[in-house]
């Protein structure tokens, strides 16, 4: 295979890739925290894209600054407000639920996941077929031979690495994090110690929300449009990528989401058997990996059992 | 609109009872079981997905409830088998395909890629098409069989891009043919875009923009204009007040439930009358000219239609800019 057309795949490759970690980071945010797994975030990534681009159109309509700019700011009030969603999810399903079986968390999230893709189904113009994502980046294209590379798309990986880089750094270096990190390991010893487990939930699942709106803000801005079941199999395989890295491990959830789109890249293109296998394909070996790493390949090595 | 127009002087009140089968096979068999098992619906006029059509017959044909499908295309859905209860109104894809291969080798396309779901009607087009491509010296160059709700296409698409078809053929429906276009475009497939029938809906110029322009699409039957009583149509249509237009195939739903209403004025509200009559090898009148069931229900169709976006709208081909040369598709 030519260079400039492998370097086309692996550009593809990691542009899905770096949509699937987004997501897939944020379920392991959930995880760390809590040990829930929040199924309808999939589907909050759906409603952040769906919320930047109303929010888009109200700007655009003001007419007061340029493309980019209606970007940013329509991305600013979209994550604030999917993040005000995302705190309401833990304040009034997920921490109500602390002391049930985590499975109860999963299917009343499932179910919300469902709830909200069919009011943007019903209740949306048009909400039933795609709609249309403008390109508010600049198209502008690079080629060399069969390598194409657009602005947009660059800009993208290097703001999505940001955020990704920027989440670790939160995580792990700030006092938020730190405060995550220990209601993560033991809820009560951090309650012990004076830090507001809810408080710290209820940041989570904010943060979680920014993430799955910039996850859906790409996704729009990447395929330019959306639709309201681009959130399941979103969801689908974010927490596919989440639980193959290793649930719990912020690298893993990337590592997953890279390996995800690697092996969906590699399904379509070198099957044998064709491209309509090659979800099959790549779940097969996701199994597989579960099979041999049961914790992830970046996660603990052995389950701790008491 | 015809169940709101029923004639004063109607022997029987008809109401109308709308079920969603959200275009997938399991809720159709869902609301299809739901219907046909109430005893006080008589008949169904359904479905416009072919996967769900194909989906549902068996229920129809188990709980004896005779329908007019007005949509889908699949031939399947009346050749598959020989249900009594089973009608159509408007044709198959294989007549649509059939034609769509002979106006495009008529254009000078040599090659193509197809791009199709993995449903039945994706399926059914891409076997179709490829039969009648053959018989016209046209060559399929890649074949690429993909879910109806996968998102990305890059893959796919960049690997089309190094094999530089002419055409790509899109088996599939709004939501996989707008994806497929969208994403030709940021990929830089320079090819033209050919779809079915299944795309012949604002809601493909609506996710497109200023994309959709000079995209194709065939739909069997002619063109609402030209049907015997299109304009009649049209002028009722407008004045009911509906939020959206009839779309391609609102005049064949329009057809089914006139057809039935005047077969049930006929025979009675009785489920067996009403099958009797439907297969009674008669003709009748409608806005699409005249209905005439074959042993299997299916009603001949004679004409298609090529349809082109030209200034955000599906426009005739006839009458386009396009066809008249002013303005030209993507050609090698």
């Amino acid at each position: 295979m030519p260079i400039d057309l492998l370097g086309q795949y692996l550009l593809n490759t990691v542009m899905l890739g770096l949509i699937y970690a987004l997501v897939a980071v944020g379920f392991t945010l959930f995880f760390g925290v809590m040990n829930i797994i929040q199924f309808s975030h999939g589907d909050i990534v759906m409603m952040g894209a769906f919320m930047c681009l109303y929010l888009v159109g109200a700007v655009a309509s003001a007419d007061i600054m340029p493309a980019p700019a209606q970007l940013i700011v329509s991305f600013v009030f979209a994550a604030a407000l999917l993040g005000f969603v995302g705190i309401a999810i833990g304040r009034f399903l997920v921490l109500p639920m602390k002391d049930a079986p985590p499975l109860n968390v999963l299917l009343i999230t499932l179910m919300l996941g469902t709830i909200i893709r069919e009011c943007v189904r019903l209740f949306v113009p048009g909400g039933s077929n795609p709609i249309r994502f403008p390109p508010l980046l600049s198209t502008e294209s690079y080629s060399l031979g069969k390598f194409t590379l657009r602005l947009d798309s660059a800009l993208m990986l290097i703001i999505g690495a940001a955020v990704l880089i920027g989440t670790r750094t939160l995580i792990k270096r700030t006092k938020l994090g730190l405060a995550i990190q220990a209601v993560g390991q033991d809820e009560e010893t951090a309650r012990i110690l004076g830090i507001d487990d809810r408080g710290v939930v209820l940041a989570t699942f904010a943060i979680g929300a920014g993430l799955a709106a910039v996850a859906g803000v790409f996704s729009g801005l990447y395929y330019n449009q959306i639709n309201f079941d681009m959130g399941l199999l979103l969801g689908v395989i974010g927490f596919s990528s989440a639980i193959v890295g290793g649930l719990g491990a912020l690298g893993g959830a990337v590592l997953g989401g890279l390996l995800f789109a690697s092996l969906q890249t590699f399904g379509t293109l070198a099957l044998p058997i064709g491209g309509e296998y090659k979800d099959i394909f790549a779940f097969t070996v996701v199994i597989a990996i579960m099979t041999w790493r049961p914790t992830g390949l970046l996660g603990e090595k052995y389950k701790e059992r008491v | 609109m015809r169940l709101r127009n029923a004639n004063a002087a109607s022997k029987y009140n008809y109401q109308l009872v709308v079920l969603d089968d959200e275009c997938k096979p399991s809720t159709g068999v869902q609301v299809a079981t739901k219907a046909a098992a109430d005893q006080t619906i008589v008949a169904g006029i359904t479905h416009y997905c072919s996967a769900v059509a194909i989906a549902t017959m068996g229920t129809y044909h188990r709980f004896n409830l005779p329908i007019v499908v007005w949509g889908s295309v699949l031939p399947e859905v009346t050749y598959g088998n020989k249900f009594p209860e089973v009608h159509r109104v408007n044709g198959t894809m294989i007549d649509g395909d059939r034609d769509a291969s002979k106006f495009m080798r008529s254009r000078g396309y040599k090659t193509w890629v197809v791009i199709h779901d993995t449903t039945d009607y994706g399926k059914g087009h891409l076997k179709y098409f490829s039969e009648a491509l053959n018989s016209d010296g046209g060559q399929i160059i890649g074949t690429f069989a993909v879910s109806s709700d996968q998102q990305d296409f890059t893959a796919e698409l960049t690997k089309i891009k190094s094999l530089k078809p002419d055409v790509v053929y899109v088996g599939g429906l709004v939501p996989l043919a707008v994806r497929v276009r969208s994403q030709m475009e940021k990929v830089g497939v320079d090819a033209q875009f050919q779809g079915t029938g299944g795309i012949l809906s604002d809601g493909f110029i609506a996710g497109l923009g200023k994309s959709a322009e000079g995209a194709l699409a065939f739909r069997e039957g002619a063109a609402v204009e030209k049907l015997p009583g299109g304009q009649k149509f049209l002028s009722l249509y407008e004045n009911q007040g509906f939020e959206g237009p009839p779309e391609a195939y609102g005049p064949f739903a329009f057809a089914a439930s006139d057809l039935l209403i005047d077969v049930i004025e006929k025979v009675g509200p009785s489920r067996s009358a009403i099958i009797e009559e439907l297969n009674a090898k008669k003709e009748w009148d409608s806005i699409i000219g005249k209905i005439a069931f074959d042993d299997h229900g299916q009603n001949t169709v004679s004409a298609t239609t090529l349809y082109v976006v030209q200034d955000g709208k599906w426009q005739v081909w006839d009458q386009s800019e396009y066809a008249s040369g002013k303005r030209h598709l993507n050609s090698k």
